[in-house]
């Protein structure tokens, strides 16, 4: 499934609603599906608060089904990039305090999902491909 | 169907404010959410303060913002902030980021 939304917080919904809606063909738990949309909404969330902050630009989702009930899931923007990914991985950080971001995102996807993998470029974007098994 | 929208009302008690949360809270909802309660919070200064959550069918970590920010906001004169009946998904967050260690979680409900 391909998909691409402006980066609006609106579209927060509708990208993990999407998702989950996608992922449910392979008759995921209700944990799955709450974790996979979880994940999601923090990968979009970046992608609106510290990627496009103050502009608004293209995000791209792309997920597919793999042997092995293995989901990947792709977010991808084209915005400022992340000078440190590993410091951004780290919990409790943020860029953002003033907006109230707990700095809990990455943690999160880390948490909810089987892996996380961050590709980032200062100045060209930044992809965030998370992968999520399910249960047999 | 897509939900996208929180609702947000208020009991109030002799001892305590109580807020009750539903719907979705994310980055789009929160900052709509926390206008609201920090408005009422300001004017009426309760000294208890209860997120009631039972309502809430999704939260990711604006959620987490949310709760931390009034927590700091009620402390800010005195007062205390609980949490009440998260959903197990919204307690798994929560207990994520280590929350229940700096609020009450409390139960009235039987799950």
């Amino acid at each position: 499934m391909k998909l691409s939304l402006p980066s609006l917080s609106v579209n927060e919904g509708i990208a993990r609603s999407a998702v989950a809606a996608f992922c449910a063909q392979l008759n995921p738990t209700a944990v799955e599906i709450a974790d996979i949309k979880c994940a999601v909404s923090e990968a979009v969330t970046n992608c609106i608060v510290h990627a496009y902050r103050d502009t608004v630009g293209e995000i791209g989702i792309t997920v597919k089904l793999c042997e092995g009930r293995f989901v990947q899931i792709e977010i991808r923007d084209k915005g400022c990039g992340i000078e440190d990914v590993k410091q951004a991985r780290e919990p409790l950080y943020t860029t953002d305090a003033e907006g109230e971001r707990s700095g809990m995102g990455f943690t999160v996807m880390e948490s909810f999902c089987d892996g996380v993998n961050v590709s980032s470029r200062v100045g060209r974007g930044t992809t965030v491909t998370l992968i999520k098994r399910l249960h047999k | 169907m897509i939900r996208n929208g929180s609702q947000v009302t208020y009991e109030a008690r002799s001892d305590a404010m109580i807020v009750h949360v539903g719907g979705e809270i994310d980055h789009h909802n929160a900052a709509m959410v926390r206008t609201g309660i920090d408005e009422k919070i300001t004017a009426e200064r309760p000294m208890r303060v209860m997120l009631e959550l039972s309502g809430v069918d999704f939260m990711d970590s604006s959620g987490l913002g949310l709760i931390m920010g009034r927590y700091a906001l009620v402390k800010r004169y005195g007062g205390t902030l609980a949490v009440l009946d998260p959903s197990p998904a919204v307690l798994k967050i929560i207990k994520l980021a280590g929350l229940e260690r700096m609020v009450s979680i409390l139960r009235t409900k039987k799950s």
